[in-house]
């Protein structure tokens, strides 16, 4: 899941201040898993919005609505009939959606009010962690379903630093070592062995090397 | 001064090594370092030389093991993989060897959230394996990363470090055989304290053959006070402090604690030649180099070694 977290409100403010009908735009996916942009989220901002547009007195028409994925074309398309009654979009989507948004509908500025966090798994209610860099050459097998890039401070591949004790990264007691996991699980598994090896290098071209990363399937 | 490491002739002669730390000065005067480096000057066979440390920023290692060679001493030059990317970093080592510097020590690095950039985006693009790995591959068989032929090999000896009180204690030799087998030449320890579990860390090493395979040097700090104790105790990752230490601190007047707490160093170090795997000793007497010269003194360490 992607996550986000809404801007602060004075920010998103002062973003919007030269507009007068706005339309807040959630979406259902990712953002509303985390309770950052779904639905719910998208009314309270409008209301916030309204709120304080009528304290001072300001004539601003403010509205929302929310797609399933700001992030798929198909969906967004649906806002053809209605973007036209409004001279700017408050996108609560991740920054995948903000721009989608924004290419479908290139006349209209689209402002975010989120800011995108990361690739992470829902702990708890209210609790999210991240767990994916997205690196694009999965290594998880090698350090037994705990990913190193992502989850240890120093991205290190082959063991852990200096600096933990008690299974917890010197960088923040409430952040587990990831190393620690990965040495008890493999361990269990009987596979600490797999750590005898020296990973080599990174490709990080997977990730970065060669700009914005694409995935094309002919079957589709 | 002649461009080979002293490090190397000593410990290959099969002498017991004494280094010492120089933290380079928050600023670019280069005076500093020329005076840290005379009170180290025939006390010690080699000086590393911290690379921002604590990720404060400093002078870099580079230049100031430069001026270290100036005068004449073998510098152990710190790079940590913090700070720079698979390119920096093999071109610095170029550039180091170039300079005649003959020693590397290969890093982490200590995070950058504890230091005074922690907005910086730490790079950490090789892990202190992988830079010993592509450090040995470029000085043996000449290539860089990727394949690609140098058109003079680096002439560097090649260190790592260890840390025999960071968790988990199986896995840390694990660790310590993995960097010896990815090239390492000598290994440079965390300062020990606790040298009960010292000795029962350099036993695992031992059983796993590798204490003959690099040159392990003991680290040592010596503590100025009670306070600089418990502070490693409490805010200094991978230091095990034990309580007696503290207590011993603690037990003598204000005015001789430092005396005591070079007692304690003495100690440790003389303890530390009685290991078998034991090299040699690495002193960081953090920003308390003068004190150097005599813990190698009392510890029956001088005269260092000279050659030709």
């Amino acid at each position: 899941m992607i996550t986000g977290e809404q801007k602060p409100i004075d920010e998103i403010r002062e973003m919007i201040s030269p507009y007068k009908r706005i339309l807040v735009l959630g979406c259902a996916s990712c953002v509303a898993e985390c309770a950052a942009g779904g639905e719910k989220e998208a009314a309270m901002l409008a209301s916030t919005l309204r709120i304080a547009a009528k304290m001072r007195k300001e004539n601003v028409l403010i509205k929302e609505k929310t797609l399933d994925r700001q992030c798929v074309r198909d969906f967004i398309i649906s806002l053809d009939d209605i973007i036209g009654k409004y001279d700017v979009v408050l996108s609560l989507g991740c920054g995948a959606g903000v721009q989608a948004v924004a290419e479908i509908f290139p006349e209209v500025p689209i402002i975010p009010a989120l800011n995108t966090g990361f690739l992470g798994e829902t702990k708890d209610q209210g609790y999210w962690v991240e767990s994916c860099l997205g690196c694009g050459d999965c290594m998880l097998y090698h350090f037994g379903g705990i990913c190193p890039l992502a989850r240890c401070s120093k991205q290190l591949l082959n063991g852990p630093c200096g600096g933990s004790m008690d299974g917890r990264c010197e960088i923040d007691p409430d952040v587990e070592c990831a190393w620690h996991l990965i040495v008890d699980r493999l361990t269990k598994f009987g596979a600490l062995d797999r750590l005898e090896n020296i990973y080599p290098p990174k490709d990080w071209s997977r990730k970065q090397g060669k700009g914005p990363r694409k995935i094309v399937r002919e079957d589709q | 001064m002649n461009n080979i490491s002293k490090l190397k002739r000593v410990l290959e002669g099969g002498g017991f090594a004494v280094t010492a730390e120089c933290g380079p000065p928050k600023g670019a005067n280069p005076d500093v370092v020329l005076k840290k480096a005379e009170t180290l000057r025939n006390k010690v066979d080699a000086v590393n030389v911290t690379d921002n440390q604590t990720a404060i920023v400093r002078m870099s290692s580079i230049a100031a093991c430069s001026l270290l060679k100036t005068v004449g001493i073998d510098p152990v030059l710190q790079m940590v993989v913090r700070d720079r990317n698979r390119i920096a970093l093999q071109s610095d080592i170029l550039g180091a060897s170039a300079l005649g510097i003959r020693n590397v020590l290969c890093l982490s690095g200590d995070h950058h959230i504890f230091g005074n950039q922690p907005q910086a985006m730490g790079v950490f693009d090789l892990d202190s394996i992988q830079f010993v790995q592509v450090v040995r591959t470029m000085r043996d068989d000449g290539k860089i990363l990727g394949g690609d032929d140098l058109s003079q090999p680096p002439d560097i000896f090649i260190g790592a470090a260890a840390n025999p009180f960071a968790d988990p204690l199986d896995f840390r030799v694990i660790r310590l055989a993995k960097k010896i087998r990815a090239g390492a030449d000598f290994i440079q320890t965390q300062c020990i304290y606790n040298l009960d579990r010292f000795e029962r860390w350099m036993g695992m090493a031992r059983d796993r053959g590798i204490t003959d395979k690099a040159y392990i040097l003991g680290g040592v700090t010596p503590l100025k006070s009670p306070g600089m104790a418990k502070y490693m105790k409490n805010r200094v990752s991978g230091i095990d402090m034990p309580d007696e230490i503290i207590k011993r601190m603690e037990g003598v007047p204000k005015d001789k604690q430092q005396e005591e707490g070079i007692n304690i160093c003495v100690e440790a170090i003389q303890r530390l030649r009685e290991i078998p795997g034991i090299k040699g000793v690495h002193i960081m007497a953090i920003e308390w180099e003068e004190v150097v010269g005599e813990i190698v003194k009392r510890a029956g360490l001088l005269p260092r070694p000279v050659f030709d």
